[in-house]
């Protein structure tokens, strides 16, 4: 891991990683058939780093498991997964016990929808959260506060999930965030179905939390709005990362990226080739030999069908390819 | 604005209502005409009387009366709010339908909130321990209850804790022998509670199943794993997301089981020889009596429609989702 940390210490940042995850995989049990259990993997050794005041974008197709890498370093998963590898907070080993510990604390979620917001609970106590009766009292007037600050209105502390505008929704989800001293912040998909002005307002909000010192971290598959705002990008194909390249490297024809799977989908975008891939995303259950992009791969060769490469430094950026040299 | 939809709401349930009494009313008289038996013989039993009694007993009962003329004079009087006066206990009906429902409503009514509380309580345990062993106990007791018949059960309870430990009284409301004036608030609570606890069995396993259903439900949901992400744990969480969501479905259920729980009472007052509005129901359907079955039919269609009622005014003017749906243009 002390290759991972070189790549970063060389620029402006000199402090460690607030968070590392190294070589985590995730799988499921399953059961098929009758009582014939399988097992299905949905993150394969991956290895990524967020460090304070940064913004780091894990981009990946919807439905490709980026929202369980959330949960994972949450401590949320089902009972049925199983987590390997391991994750490190500020120096200490983020076990179970210590997730626990700094979920919804140290460490904070923004869901992606309304859908996570309990439909029979007032939209205040929500957002404040569950208090015992000493901390009422201020709880209640920083969620005036931060209200005010995101141009919520007094009704709307009144009112019920479903009564919600999609911008407001994006902004109480938000305000769950920040009633709280975190220092990690996970955006799940915050920028789906939003207007460009509600877009580049919620855009902003994660923009002002990297400059007040709080490590970013935002999933999604909207690689331009991720590229707006984010300081690293990391590309997230078939459970696991292919490249970590900054934000800059994404320009021209993508000279400068690493991976062919991150340069195609630079060029797909329509202001660039608007050139699609060919081939489709792997599937969950898909067992995956040697790279896992090889089949798509308009440089691959032999080696590259059998042996799965390593996350590397190349660049001045992370790569996962055997031809990156 | 809300006043005026809970207006029409009520317009139109009470609509339906008036036509659902028709109908109940209608084919209740026709399955008792097309009863094979005959009320004059039923009442008469093993005594012997001679034919000209016979034919008076006839005329009474309106036996050679046909069928129309006869439901025709009886809705007309009952519209009046006369419902005649009952064949085999010749008394007006609605004396009797006041006492018999008022100790239906007593036992109906305690067993109701028993089961409620019991379980919601049995369904919100297994629902938080879900897979375990506390589980699966309960899911089992749940299952044995659900299967056994009501009846049956109420037997086994006369058997087990009257006549074997004697806690209990074998049977009616009150102590036998005693003055009516003598009876004792402690004597009805006594006789009351073996019915009370059969009849609230059945309605324990089906709240307790649908409790525990909805709530593996509600805590798998996304916002109680956001709940969890915000680091809510343990029975708080169960306390401020599961319990809130699960409480609304499970009333209203509890309204919706009116009917099983009247059905219930039925054959629990006939084990026990409780004298309320079942019991009746029985003798009046066996003996042709048919003023008194027609009354019972309609104080019973008109308490399973307001359990009904009730279910819907929660779903429809309490559930803050539903409320706003509606009242958007």
């Amino acid at each position: 891991m002390k290759n991972i940390s070189q790549v970063t210490t060389d620029k402006k940042d000199k402090s460690d990683a607030l968070l590392k995850v190294k070589d985590v995989s995730l799988s499921f049990i399953q059961y098929t058939s009758g009582l014939r259990q399988t097992e299905l993997k949905v993150i394969s050794n991956l290895s990524m780093e967020a460090y304070s005041g940064e913004i780091l974008a894990v981009v990946g197709s919807s439905g490709s498991g980026k929202s369980l890498l959330a949960h994972a370093i949450l401590g949320i998963l089902p009972s049925n997964a199983q987590l390997s590898g391991g994750m490190e907070y500020n120096g200490y080993d983020l076990n179970r016990k210590k997730k626990e510990e700094l979920r919804g604390k140290e460490i904070v979620l923004i869901p992606q929808s309304t859908k996570y917001l309990d439909p029979l609970m007032r939209i205040s106590s929500q957002v404040i959260g569950n208090t015992d009766g000493k901390n009422a009292e201020s709880r209640k007037n920083l969620q005036r506060d931060i209200f005010k600050k995101y141009d919520l209105k007094p009704e709307v502390e009144g009112m019920f999930p479903h009564e919600l505008s999609g911008g407001m929704t994006r902004r109480v989800l938000v305000s769950t965030a920040v009633m709280e001293s975190s220092k990690i912040v996970i955006a799940d998909e915050p920028t789906p179905g939003l207007d460009e002005k509600n877009l580049n307002e919620t855009l902003s909000y994660f923009k002002n939390m990297a400059k007040k010192g709080y490590a970013v971290i935002l999933i999604t598959h909207d690689i331009e709005a991720a590229l707006k705002i984010s300081d690293k990008i990391a590309i997230f194909y078939a459970g696991t990362i292919l490249e970590i390249a900054k934000s800059g490297d994404f320009a021209g024809e993508g000279e400068k990226l690493r991976h062919p799977y991150t340069r195609a989908l630079w060029n797909a975008l329509p202001q660039n080739k608007f050139h699609a891939i060919k081939g489709h995303h792997p599937m969950q259950d898909e067992v995956l030999e040697g790279c896992f992009f090889y089949k798509r791969c308009s440089t691959g060769n032999e080696n590259c069908s059998k042996c799965t490469p390593k996350l590397k430094i190349f660049n001045g950026g992370m790569v996962r390819c055997n031809n990156a040299a | 604005m809300k006043y005026e939809k809970l207006g029409i709401f009520m317009g139109k349930k009470t609509l339906k209502l008036i036509v659902l009494l028709i109908f109940v009313c209608v084919a209740s008289f026709w399955i008792v005409e097309q009863s094979p038996i005959d009320p004059v013989r039923a009442y008469i039993g093993e005594m012997s009387i001679q034919p000209e009694q016979k034919a008076k007993m006839e005329e009474y009962w309106g036996v050679n009366t046909p069928a129309h003329e006869k439901f025709l004079n009886w809705a007309g009087s009952a519209l009046e709010g006369d419902f005649g006066t009952s064949l085999i206990y010749r008394m007006p009906v609605t004396d009797i339908i006041k006492e018999r429902f008022a100790s239906s409503l007593l036992l109906m009514a305690s067993s109701w909130v028993l089961s409620g509380i019991l379980g919601f309580v049995l369904g919100i345990v297994a629902g938080m321990k879900h897979g375990t062993f506390i589980d699966k106990v309960i899911k089992t007791y749940c299952y044995i209850l659900l299967a056994a018949p009501t009846f049956w059960l109420a037997l086994i309870f006369l058997l087990i804790f009257s006549v074997n430990l004697g806690w209990f009284p074998v049977g009616l409301s009150v102590p036998i022998g005693v003055a009516s004036g003598d009876v004792t608030f402690f004597d009805r609570i006594h006789h009351l509670i073996l019915p009370t606890i059969t009849l609230s069995l059945l309605g324990v396993a089906s709240i307790a199943m649908f409790t525990r259903e909805k709530l593996i439900e509600v805590m798998s949901s996304d916002y109680v794993l956001f709940a969890k992400a915000r680091g809510e744990t343990g029975f708080d969480l169960v306390k401020r997301h599961g319990i809130r969501n699960v409480a609304l479905p499970a009333i209203t259920l509890q309204f919706l089981g009116f009917s099983e729980l009247f059905g219930g009472a039925v054959l629990v007052e006939q084990v026990f020889s409780y004298p309320g509005l079942g019991q009746a129901a029985v003798a009046a359907g066996l003996r042709s009596d048919v003023p008194l079955l027609l009354a019972i039919v309609i104080v019973s269609t008109l308490f399973v429609y307001s359990g009904n009622l009730i279910a819907d005014i929660i779903y429809e003017f309490v559930d803050p989702r539903i409320k706003q749906q509606e009242t958007r243009p």
